[in-house]
């Protein structure tokens, strides 16, 4: 057990810190590293994706992906250094989770070698912005009960239907779509995996404003949308395990929060020492400071889990289950940290300010969208379900869909 | 980086449950629990052939000279055994004091029978029911001898030395309990596989441990030490009821399937598996810390300690819901974890206290 660097890591972080050194500005004291964004700000994806060029063009895009295709041949380990060097500088909110975090492994899992030479070095250049075509009306936390359809016409597919809750469908270059091709057998067993150009014609992706009042999910129409059959990701029918792939990294892209939500605590701190009642600072409150304890020791048991699956990787073993908590924990525990820092000012906690002045985190819109990371790339019910079935071996609940064709299984009159 | 225990330590784990499996089973624990002995000598004597108790004590003082990685993964099967013998008391709290404060005397009269397991010892603070923490101590030490009352005191009936807090907690001193002036009185354990008892002390022969006066900084550094201990063993205990519970779910039938199966039932194993996981990081985080010497023991140890209590009081509560009314029997063992966590939540302060301090030590650290 040793938290330091080995002398390769520590080589391999002195190299990377030099390079952000020369090409970015360190974060003043207590300054919080790039929130998320809502990327409403045309400027703001520009600069983020010159971020991401500038990283390609010197080596340090996408470091676990082969060099072949725009990575660096890196371990998990390099690239889990190069992320913690490059959170103490000041960059752009990243806009490729969907590309870079999601497309990216997901091809090199599935895709042809022509496929990967075809998406993969500009993915990691910046140059591509994508977007998941997965859940649906009627498709939620069921994903495969999805409906949109393709069938086969030629080299090609035709695919109508309608998908939403798409992050950034509205401005990006490609998607991950999900279709059904073969309604006649069970749910999982006719669902395909395509890679759509999202000017095809016959795309129409409308922002749909979300309760923060920001607009970066899109519910997307898909009518006599051609995508050709060499844009397909997998087998015919194979759809499903090739999703998995997307949604299991969905799921630790969205997980790595719990950094995140440990500079969050500080901020917390900040903000109970800095706001007095009748009696002094509430960080003198015992009941404030439990709160802020039970907030901390969550996110740091995050962090420390995710050092663990790291270590697991290293020595070639596969992570357990431990790998599925970190989104759960991440999502509740930033919503109550949220209702903690609003509880904290009483009435103006309800009171909407832009202050440019206060470096506190803008805490009503992170109250306002914490619900999102309970709901977004899996459910914590959806979350739970996959802890206690594939971490603990518990039976599944029996199924009414189990054995039909698709096109059997009873549906409800109502869908999102 | 590497933030695993290595083979050589997971060696040592195995052999420690290897000789658990074989000699302290649940009706082992029970047997303690239900009988008239305090601990279980046998073990006790089975453990201290394979050196448990002077894992970390140097070779020179009698000990095998490893460190507090072997010691942690040790504590770990101890809770998850529920093995009802005085390790913490005498290793984590008695042991770790005299490593860390004991003058060369002391440390050569004491840290042998300690290692061997010849020797017991403990640490006795609080001293009244409604006082807790440092609050209004009255035990004195004064002319080489201590007046006062302590209790609880975990295993003071089998102990032979003491480590007491007194003068307000300016003062540590050591006190032989098989001499002169001292008196035990055993009191009711809610856990019986780990008793308690009230120690009177009228005049008895005491020596200072480490500075007179430095009493309170030796103490905490005293708790932080011994906080990662104990969370491996609450970690150990936590994973064994979550075992349990599971295996129960998936045997257990109702309306025609396991109760497993069910959200109600899967959801609530899931959250303790959740808390199980985070416990664990945190208490290995805690184990490289105090390996290490970090600076960031401190924090570490709080950290560690929070998630423990939450971990091993949420696997024994829900673990035993899952069992329904059979749970609730005395011969099931569900109790046995549920006294066991209970007793483990509150021995160093309840949770409560180490929240505050983690926060005290953020602010300072800012």
């Amino acid at each position: 057990m040793d938290l330091d660097d080995t002398p390769e890591e520590a080589a391999f972080r002195a190299e990377a810190r030099a390079w952000l050194e020369a090409a970015a500005a360190p974060l003043a004291p207590g300054e919080a590293p790039a929130a998320f964004s809502e990327f409403e700000d045309p400027e703001e994806i520009d600069r983020s994706r010159a971020w991401q060029a500038r990283k390609a063009e010197a080596g340090w895009a996408c470091i676990t992906w082969p060099a072949e295709y725009g990575g660096r041949g890196g371990s998990s380990m390099q690239s889990s250094i190069f992320r913690q060097e490059e959170a103490r500088f000041r960059i752009p909110a990243d806009v490729f989770t969907a590309g870079i975090g999601m497309a990216g492994p997901t091809l090199l899992a599935h895709g042809s070698d022509e496929q990967k030479q075809r998406w993969l070095a500009g993915m990691a250049r910046g140059e591509q912005i994508w977007c998941q075509l997965f859940s649906e009306p009627g498709a939620g936390s069921d994903l495969a009960a999805l409906r949109t359809a393709a069938f086969r016409d030629g080299d090609e597919w035709v695919v109508n239907g309608q998908k939403l809750w798409s992050s950034a469908a509205n401005l990006a270059d490609w998607g991950l779509l999900l279709v059904r091709t073969d309604p006649d057998v069970g749910k999982h067993a006719g669902l395909t995996y395509l890679l759509v150009d999202m000017r095809t014609p016959g795309i129409d992706a409308r922002p749909i404003r979300q309760i923060t009042g920001g607009a970066n999910f899109n519910e997307v129409f898909l009518t006599e949308v051609r995508v050709p059959d060499a844009n397909r990701l997998g087998d015919v029918g194979k759809g499903w395990s090739v999703a998995l792939t997307t949604l299991m990294n969905e799921r630790s892209s969205l997980g790595a929060g719990g950094t995140g939500a440990a500079l969050g605590v500080r901020a917390l701190i900040a903000l109970a020492a800095a706001t007095h009642d009748e009696r002094g600072p509430l960080l003198e409150d015992d009941a404030v400071c439990e709160a802020i304890a039970d907030c901390y020791a969550r996110s740091k048991g995050v962090v420390y889990t995710s050092l663990r699956t790291q270590t697991a990787m290293s020595r070639g073993v596969p992570p357990g289950p431990e790998v599925s908590i970190a989104k759960l924990v991440a999502g509740r525990m930033r919503q109550d940290m949220m209702a903690l820092a609003l509880d904290l000012q009483d009435l103006f906690g309800a009171v909407v300010e832009t202050d440019p002045e206060t470096d506190h985190l803008p805490w009503d819109h992170g109250y306002l969208f914490a619900p999102a990371a309970r709901i977004g790339g899996g459910t914590d019910e959806v979350l739970r379900n996959i802890i206690g079935e594939r971490g603990l071996g518990l039976p599944p609940e029996p199924r009414v869909d189990k054995g039909l064709a698709f096109r059997e299984i009873p549906t409800g009159s109502v869908s999102t | 980086m590497n933030f695993d225990f290595d083979d050589e330590h997971r060696e040592l784990q195995r052999a420690a449950r290897g000789l658990l499996d074989d000699r302290c089973a649940l009706r082992d624990v029970r047997a303690v629990f239900e009988g008239p002995d305090p601990y279980d000598k046998d073990l006790w004597a089975a453990g201290a052939a394979m050196g448990w108790m002077g894992l970390a004590i140097p070779e020179a003082h009698g000990g095998l000279g490893l460190g507090y990685l072997e010691l942690a993964l040790l504590a770990e099967e101890v809770g998850r055994a529920l093995a009802p013998i005085p390790l913490s008391s005498s290793v984590y709290l008695g042991t770790e004091a005299l490593l860390l404060a004991g003058s060369p005397g002391q440390q050569e009269r004491y840290l042998p029978r300690l290692a061997s397991g010849e020797l017991i010892a403990t640490l006795a603070v609080q001293e009244r029911r409604d006082r807790v923490g440092g609050a209004d101590l009255e035990t004195r030490f004064d002319d080489d001898r201590l007046y006062g009352v302590k209790a609880p005191v975990p295993d003071g009936e089998v102990a032979g030395l003491a480590v007491v807090v007194a003068n307000s907690g300016s003062t540590l001193v050591l006190v032989d309990l098989d001499g002169e002036g001292v008196r035990r009185e055993p009191l009711q354990s809610l856990d019986p596989s780990r008793a308690l008892c009230r120690l009177h002390f009228d005049g008895a022969p005491a020596e200072v441990l480490g500075a007179d006066g430095d009493g309170q900084a030796l103490l905490d550094r005293l708790y932080d030490r011994a906080a990662v201990l104990f969370a491996f063993e609450q970690l150990g205990g936590a994973q064994r009821c979550l075992d349990l519970a599971v295996d129960y779910a998936k045997q257990r039938y109702t309306f025609g399937r396991p109760i497993g199966s069910y959200q109600a039932i899967k959801h609530k194993l899931a959250d303790v598996f959740v808390a199980v996981e985070l416990a664990r990081s945190n208490a290995y985080y805690g184990a490289w810390a105090l390996s290490t010497g970090s600076d960031e023991l401190g924090i570490a140890a709080c950290l560690a300690r929070i998630s423990a209590t939450e971990a091993f009081q949420v696997a024994a509560e829900e673990g035993l819901h899952v069992h329904g009314g059979i749970g609730f029997t005395w011969e099931h063992d569900a109790h046995l974890f549920l006294r066991r966590a209970r007793l483990l939540a509150v021995e160093l302060g309840a949770a409560r206290r180490w929240k505050r301090t983690l926060v005290r030590r953020l602010v300072a650290r800012a």
